[in-house]
């Protein structure tokens, strides 16, 4: 096998100047320097992911970026914004990211609900919080993942939410990350969110476009859950350039007795890889991850995820819907670990697909490593078309073809939505959904095969 | 439930860690040096009287293997293979070429009687020993001792040799399809077989005949520090059809031994090639030591339309597998279906699966793959299902279940799915679980042991693969399951 020489691209090279320059000023005391440091140490070593690296498999990072855009350094807060802002009707607390920088005077600061604290993630580098480097690090599954050791390196800002022990969030807090687009930039942003014993609430993420210019997003999400804590994390990646390429990465240590559970939407994007790595540190918790992939024209959409079984007695449930149309690529990589003694897991992955016409992919590469033998794991995958059976009786009851598509699909996409517990959220995502689909019917849009 | 009790006796009679086949055959045998050079592949040609086109064909491929490294994506660890240290070629001294069974050296005629392969087929013919009409190529080290029934087969056209008979006598059926299916430099370890390749069947089906029989190898390493490399071709032509078996076994010694064979399977338009394995090589001791490393590379193409190959395997030995037969399905409306029972204790190492390459229109395939995993072993099912862009109408079902008994084994599943039409559909399925306890407490109290129990439990999980042996591999196969499986519960 030939060895892949690092750094040869333009994009790496040009990366490995971006750092040169800008890590003097970018936020963080010694210890967050020393893990800048060692992280891009380690993307020198190794350069941009490409797919002869296993978890890269299917999405080829060195060939998508063929250039590195500049770093995005400041918040622009062009008219699109603010119209996009004043679009998004959220209640409650709003933290508003603009090219991966905290703009306070976009977001709602005096909603903070008691017992929740926020402050900007430069800030909390800056300030030298000694448990902050040992969350940046996460866990450990992740550590070798190029895409983040890239988020380590450069992350410029983000936001910072811890939840104190016991508080129950009665609306969610909504992490706007919105890149302006006047100009292709590239965006490195982290968030942090902590959540203490007991504490219960939904955190909402989500990642758009209000202009036009084609981005590079390295965004991370790390939440460390104490133990009882019940905690759900939505992500909406939508309106954004076909040629956009968004990496997000989310980490997440669960403490025992917890539930934590993240969906994730992508529709009406560019190129999204999603990575989740997620660890169990204490005994008898949950976690759910979902998601529904929309995807059309040459769009991609990758949900890589590990997920570490590292102590007894913990719940996995992982379900990914994709609908495939045009020439667009569905990938779902899902690796269920249970380590040795960690008896009694029960895992579920599954992860279907629809493709709609000739041209669209599905990658399906459900893994199981298990260690310990008294657990129940299995995983499922499928790939298929509409069912004919069901567009028939549709189309019986005097639905147009391209109604009855729409129906079938909503109903495939909403068996994972429906895990969406907070009412609003849900209905917000199902939104989405039913706009992808209105798309699509209005475009008179039918099934090839 | 009398069978179950069958079986209960049959592990009760034998030691718990005693592999059965484990015995050395004392015989005078001719080898080169040790070592790996042009020479030795000269050496191994010349031995075999090969022409010439034969010899180039193997040094291209030693050449090539000289530039490869060897592969380390699979899930197994092994100290490095000193390539230098092993013997590349070993032969009986007596009877190479025998001309019937009277001139193989009787010790080894012994030791296949001791294993139990049936070698003369006088005695079945004449009724003396029980009707059990599978012809065999036993190959013992390097070479093909004897191949039964040849006369009988020959009537109905189909050629059953070893393939260094094929070579002399039907070189323009080796020369049109050797390689063909698994390319010589396709992988480090099937580069190292056309290099050294020793001996293997040949298997030609005609147009349209139905092989009267089963045709079946016995492959047994007896001499130390010795590799074997063997080779296997069978083709099936238009309409024919051909259900073939394959057992190994191999001595105890301390050392481990390499076994890197390729095995190609070739079946034309409306041709079907049932290949069935019974591998059962010295798995190692208890503490990991000495065992068979098994290297291999099997590949099936359903060259034409409506073929269908199928794969079936009970993996119970060998103290690393890695082998993945897989099916190319290339040919319209191709079938390829892959069933596999893979048993693992001690500190066995398994990785193994297959690949359905759908590359016709309205090609199937199926999959069914069972481990079952205790003692420090580890087993992984590493699988690929894929659909090119024009495979219109590929359909496919999965379903691998892991069993695992004992905290200390691993079991882990590797699919890949691909589907780059949108015709296709693919369905995946895997569980892993220990046996039920509601299933355990269900026997235990119907007045069975907690081993009959579990034999029980575990013939029943593996009974969807054991269904598609043939009857005597069936009966042979469950047995073996259960002896691999001593002394790992409770």
């Amino acid at each position: 096998m030939a060895i892949v020489t690092p750094l040869k691209t333009a994009a790496e090279q040009q990366l490995v100047q971006q750092y040169a320059d800008s890590k003097a000023e970018l936020p963080g005391g010694p210890a967050v320097r020393k893990l800048r440091e060692d992280a891009f140490a380690g993307f020198e070593a190794k350069g941009l992911p490409h797919r002869r690296l296993e978890s890269w498999r299917y999405t080829d990072l060195r060939t998508l970026l063929r250039e590195a855009r500049p770093l995005a350094d400041g918040v622009a807060v062009t008219a699109a914004v603010k119209a996009r802002l004043d679009e998004l009707k959220l209640e409650g607390l709003r933290l508003v990211l603009v090219d991966g920088v905290f703009a306070p005077e976009l977001s709602t600061l005096n909603a903070i609900p008691e017992g929740v604290s926020v402050q900007s993630l430069a800030e909390a580098l800056v300030s030298a919080r000694e448990d902050l480097t040992r969350i940046l690090a996460g866990p450990s599954v992740g550590n070798d993942d190029m895409g983040l050791a890239l988020n380590t390196a450069l992350m410029r800002d983000g936001v910072f939410v811890a939840i104190a022990d016991g508080v129950e969030l009665e609306q969610p807090i909504v992490i706007v990350s919105l890149a302006s687009g006047e100009e292709e930039r590239a965006v490195f942003h982290r968030s942090v969110v902590l959540a203490g014993q007991g504490a219960k609430g939904s955190i909402i993420e989500v990642s758009e476009a209000a202009g036009t210019a084609a981005q590079q997003i390295n965004g991370a999400i790390v939440f460390e859950t104490a133990d009882e804590s019940e905690i759900q994390h939505v992500r909406l990646v939508t309106r954004q350039q076909g040629a956009t390429v968004e990496v997000q990465s989310l980490l997440a240590t669960v403490g025992a007795h917890a539930k934590f559970d993240s969906f994730a939407l992508v529709a009406n994007a560019g190129t999204v890889r999603q990575q989740h790595f997620i660890r169990f540190a204490g005994e008898h918790s949950e976690i759910g991850l979902r998601g529904v992939n929309l995807i059309n024209k040459t769009q991609h959409s990758d949900v890589t995820l590990i997920v570490d079984h590292e102590v007894p007695h913990g719940i996995s449930r992982e379900l990914f819907k994709t609908i495939a149309g045009g020439e667009s690529t569905g990938v779902f990589q899902g690796k269920v670990i249970v380590r040795p003694h960690a008896q009694k897991t029960d895992g579920g992955m599954k992860s279907n697909a629809l493709l709609l016409n000739d041209g669209a992919t599905m990658f399906n590469k459900p893994e199981l490593e298990i260690f310990a033998d008294d657990v129940v794991c299995g995983h499922g995958a499928t790939v298929a078309q509409i069912d004919g059976e069901q567009l028939f009786y549709l189309m019986a009851r005097g639905l147009p073809r391209p109604q009855a598509e729409a129906l079938v699909l909503q109903a495939f996409a909403g068996e994972a939505v429906e895990f969406v517990a907070d009412e609003n959220v849900r209905e917000l995502v199902m939104a989405e959904v039913e706009s992808w689909l209105k798309a699509r019917e209005a475009a008179s849009e039918v099934s090839t095969v | 439930m009398a069978a179950v009790q069958e079986t209960i006796d049959q592990v009760k009679s034998i030691d718990v860690t005693e592999y059965k086949y484990g015995f050395v055959t004392e015989l005078e045998v001719e080898k080169p040096a040790k070592g790996l050079t042009e020479d030795t592949v000269r050496y191994i040609s010349a031995r075999k009287n090969e022409p010439e086109w034969m010899l180039e064909w193997r040094l291209d491929a030693f050449r090539r293997w000289k530039t490869m490294t060897e592969p380390t994506w699979s899930r197994v660890n092994y100290p490095p293979i000193d390539y230098q240290d092993l013997y590349y070629y070993a032969a009986p001294k007596k009877g190479a070429s025998p001309k019937s069974l009277d001139e193989v050296d009787p010790a080894i005629v012994a030791t296949y009687e001791k294993l139990g392969i049936p070698l003369r087929e006088q005695e079945i013919l004449a009724g003396v020993a029980p009707e059990n009409r599978v012809a065999v190529d036993a190959v013992f080290d390097s070479v093909s001792v004897v191949t039964t029934f040849k006369e009988e087969l020959a009537k109905a056209g189909v050629i059953f040799c070893s393939i260094s008979e094929a070579i002399q006598e039907h070189p323009e059926l080796v020369k049109k399809y050797l390689a063909t299916v698994v390319p010589v430099t396709d992988n480090y370890f099937a580069t190292l077989n056309s290099a050294v390749f020793t001996d293997g069947s040949f298997v030609y089906v005609p147009k349209g005949v139905r092989c009267p029989m089963e045709l079946s190898t016995y492959f047994r390493i007896n001499e130390q520090n010795t590799g074997q490399f063997e080779r296997t071709l069978i083709i099936a032509d238009e309409g024919a059809y051909v259900s073939y078996l394959e057992g190994c076994t191999a001595p105890k010694r301390d050392e481990n031994q390499l076994h890197a064979a390729v095995v190609e399977l070739i079946a034309l338009d409306d041709a079907e090639i049932k290949y069935s394995t019974v591998q059962n090589w010295f798995p190692g001791d208890a503490e990991g030591k000495g065992g068979i490393y098994n290297f291999v590379t099997k590949r099936g193409d359903c060259r034409g339309k409506n073929s269908k190959i199928s794969w079936t395997q009970v993996e119970t030995g060998s103290a690393i597998t890695w082998k993945y037969p897989s099916c190319i399905l290339r040919g319209d409306g191709s079938r390829g279906e892959f069933y596999s029972i893979a048993v693992s204790n001690g500190m066995q190492q398994v990785d193994s699966g297959t690949k359905m390459l759908h590359l016709g229109k309205n090609t199937t395939s199926k999959i069914i793959a069972k481990g079952i995993a205790a003692g420090k072993s580890d087993s992984t099912y590493r699988g690929m299902v894929s659909a090119h862009r024009k495979a219109t109408g590929a359909r496919n079902f999965t379903n691998c279940d892991s069993l695992l008994i004992g905290d200390q084994c691993g079991a882990h599943t590797i699919p890949y799915i691909e589907a780059k039409t949108a015709t296709a559909i693919f369905e995946h399925e895997a569980t892993t679980s220990k046996i039920g306890e509601d299933q355990l407490f269900y026997c235990l109290q119907r007045g069975l042991s907690e081993e009959e129990a579990v034999a029980l439990i575990v013939n029943g999980f593996v009974k969807e693969v054991l269904q598609q042996l043939p009857m005597e591999f069936a009966v042979e196969a469950q047995k073996l399951i259960t002896i691999s499986l001593e002394g790992s519960v409770g």
